[in-house]
């Protein structure tokens, strides 16, 4: 029986909302203080609420309330929910990063945490001086560093420019030193967020790799994700967190089918979807850089539809807009499946110039039939500039259907294996004689 | 270690963490930051080393900036307006005096953005946020070795030896630690909540610098002026430099142990301050 070594108990963490508008300088408060009893009275005119009941409705919102659960030593758990779920703000609760306003939490063990990939990198420092800085800051004691300064340099594979000063890196030898300290960290304990989001997918590869021996060495690992993929091989249990709440605590397949609970039931009621738009785009998904403003599935002659023949090609048009220049973004498209297995993903990267402009954009991807099993997939998009910054995270958006008569030709209406089901050429020859 | 059951190592032998809402505002957890000491190093080292890089002058700015501030105050005060200088040449009574003020004044000009500044860091690592001001505060100290040998090289050039008030000079190198850190810690904590302080801060030097006997001898004050300056804690720091180093001007009376105190209760202000602000930092910054 292995020990515990992380326990949570009711973790509640709450936010004025006036925090969201950070810092005051001393003439706001000065000026808040003069204005006050002129504010009093043109509030009273407005609502006729007594001026009383509306100081003292200070308005708080509660990101995370009564999370509590218990986590044994080699246990790699994943931490899993929508956008906006409380799964970063409990990661930085327990990193002693921000405090809970309510709640206990303890650990028994050395603790890390990577929240970010090259936390505290100075630009102007060389390479190998940014390695012995990141890694004392990420908790490296110094002789540890310099035993595994070699390792290190190796990992990342930037030997060549080990003192040349971290601003001349291209994006991607950054991430690779980076990732390649915050793989050598040893604790008991490891805190992951998303980190696993940057980085082209063979490094991603190597990083995954070795997460995955971390994990066979009995360290405890917690990490935040939306990757489903990771989630189903590396976890043995996930908490799903649903608006500050733990919804469930179970086997990583439970935690899917109930994170991707809504598409399934909308499968499972027929209410496939055609297409999302969001008109107001306050509302839209994105942020300063980037908004979206819908996704429809249009059949070939432009039409939208929710349910798709295999064999019929379908064109998913994304529309959205671009509010500041941007250099080396690209979007993904992605199709899952209900069992929250990727089908594919997709990016329009080879597809478009370095810079793009503010404007509205309209992006048409087109899947080729013969590809999609016959059911249900739901449509992810996200979007960023690869090794910098992500823009749009990668979502769920909504469910739509395929259906065919019979899949590679079989005549019987049985679901073929696969996530994908793709229409191959066979050829079939006889070469010779069969002897006796 | 593949095998967790092979392990027989229980739950008391490994270090517990314990994470809840602090109360009260005695916690000072100092043992946390002796364990985080090399972080402290770490810091330091950063911002030296940034400093000086891609600069043609690299350190000889540590000693330009003292230097040529004593040349302009030899000038304009000692020689234009002939303010006394306790028997000795005027450029070394100015320099003694703002060796340590350049120090406090650094020391506090970059720990008042330090918390502000490493932003990115606070909101993303755990580390006991004292580092930050601390480190901040250690950093001017390399400059303010590199300027002291220049004193030395002027006090063979004026031919003034140190006498038995030597001794006394390590205390008043601590009490001007203590001060720049105090002020520091405040600065800091104020500065996350409310950004006028980093604006405020160079005015606030250039006016302190005056109510500091740095250009003055405190013996040139009189009568309720002294209140002022004892009520300064940069005066015992700056008196009892120039009074240890030079042995010149009286031994500390009232008016340089009340500016002791007044430093001392900086710090222990300041590290309350900070401490119950502490946990507001990743909210707000």
């Amino acid at each position: 029986m292995s020990a515990v070594v992380i326990r949570a108990d009711n973790l509640g963490k709450r936010y004025r909302l006036g925090q969201l508008e950070p810092y005051k300088t001393l003439r706001d408060v000065i000026t808040g203080a003069f204005t006050a009893p002129f504010r009093r009275r043109r509030s009273q005119n407005r609502s006729g609420l007594p001026s009383a009941i509306q100081h003292a409705k200070s308005e708080y919102v509660w990101v995370l309330k009564d999370v509590s659960f218990e986590i044994k030593r080699g246990e790699v758990v994943g931490i899993v929910g929508r956008n906006g779920a409380g799964k970063s703000t409990l990661l930085k609760i327990l990193s002693r990063i921000t405090e809970p306003t309510e709640g206990y939490a303890e650990f028994h063990g050395r603790v890390q945490s990577l929240l970010e990939v090259g936390t505290g990198f100075h630009p102007e420092l060389t390479g190998r001086e940014n390695i012995y800085l990141n890694a004392a800051i990420l908790g490296m004691k110094r002789r540890e560093i310099e035993r595994k300064f070699d390792e290190i340099v190796a990992f990342s594979e930037i030997e060549k420019f080990l003192d040349t000063p971290v601003k001349r890196y291209s994006s991607g030898m950054y991430v690779r030193l980076a990732f390649a300290v915050a793989a050598h960290l040893e604790p008991e304990i490891l805190l992951l967020d998303e980190v696993l989001s940057v980085g082209d997918a063979a490094f991603q590869k190597k990083c995954l790799g070795k997460m995955g021996e971390v994990a066979k060495e009995g360290r405890t690992v917690l990490f935040v994700s939306h990757n489903m993929g990771a989630i189903r091989s590396l976890c043995d249990r996930a908490i799903l967190l649903d608006q500050g709440n733990v919804r469930l605590d179970a086997e990583p397949a439970e935690i899917i089918r109930a994170y991707l609970s809504a598409y399934i039931s909308s499968a499972n009621s027929g209410a496939f979807k055609a297409e999302v738009f969001w008109p107001n785009e306050a509302e839209a998904p994105g942020g300063d850089e980037v908004r979206l403003i819908s996704i429809r599935l249009l059949s070939k002659d432009g039409r939208p539809n929710s349910t798709f023949e295999v064999d019929k090609p379908i064109c998913v048009e994304i529309s959205y807009r671009i509010k500041c220049p941007l250099r080396g973004m690209r979007l993904r498209l992605g199709l899952m499946t209900l069992q929250g297995e990727l089908a594919f993903e997709s990016t329009d990267h080879q597809f478009r110039e370095e810079e793009a402009f503010p404007g509205i954009y309209r992006n048409l991807c087109t899947i080729p039939g013969g590809l999609l099993n016959i059911g249900a997939y739901i449509v992810r998009v996200g979007g960023g500039i690869p090794g910098v910054k992500v823009l749009l995270p990668m979502t769920e958006y909504f469910t739509f259907s395929t259906a065919g008569c019979g899949n590679q030709g079989s005549n019987y209406p049985e679901k073929w294996p696969g996530v994908v089901c793709p229409k191959l050429d066979w050829i079939i020859e006889r070469i010779g004689e069969e002897r006796k | 270690m593949a095998n967790n059951e092979s392990i027989p190592f229980t739950t008391e032998a490994l270090p517990k963490i314990v994470i809840r809402p602090s109360q009260g505002l005695f916690a000072f957890r100092l043992d946390d930051l002796w364990r985080y000491r090399e972080l402290l190093y770490f810091f330091a080292w950063r911002d030296i080393k940034v400093r000086y890089k891609q600069t043609v002058l690299g350190a000889a700015w540590a000693i330009i900036q003292p230097f040529f501030t004593m040349v302009v105050f030899t000038l304009f005060f000692g020689k234009l307006a002939k303010i006394p200088s306790e028997g000795v040449p005027y450029p070394i009574f100015s320099y003694a005096g703002l060796l340590p003020w350049t120090f406090f004044a650094q020391a506090m000009n970059q720990s008042s953005d330090s918390l502000v500044g490493t932003a990115y860091l606070i909101t993303k690592v755990y580390f006991p946020r004292l580092v930050v001001p601390v480190s901040a505060t250690l950093a001017p100290l390399v400059d303010f070795c590199i300027a002291f040998i220049v004193l030395i090289g002027m006090m063979f050039f004026y031919r003034i030896f140190p006498t038995g008030t030597l001794v006394y000079l390590p205390v008043f190198l601590l009490l001007a630690f203590a001060t720049s850190l105090g002020a520091g810690l405040w600065l800091s904590a104020l500065n996350v909540q409310y950004r006028d302080v980093r604006y405020a801060v160079p005015f606030l030097t250039q006016l302190w610098l005056f109510a500091t006997p740095v250009i003055y001898p405190s013996s040139g004050v009189h009568g309720p002026w002294r209140i002022i300056l004892g009520l300064n804690p940069m005066t015992g720091v700056v008196e009892g430099f120039r009074w240890a180093l030079l042995g010149i001007g009286a031994a500390p009376g009232a008016m340089i142990y009340t500016s002791m105190c007044v430093s001392l209760m900086l710090v222990f202000t300041g590290l309350i301050y900070f401490k119950g602000m502490e946990k507001t930092f990743a909210d707000i910054v």
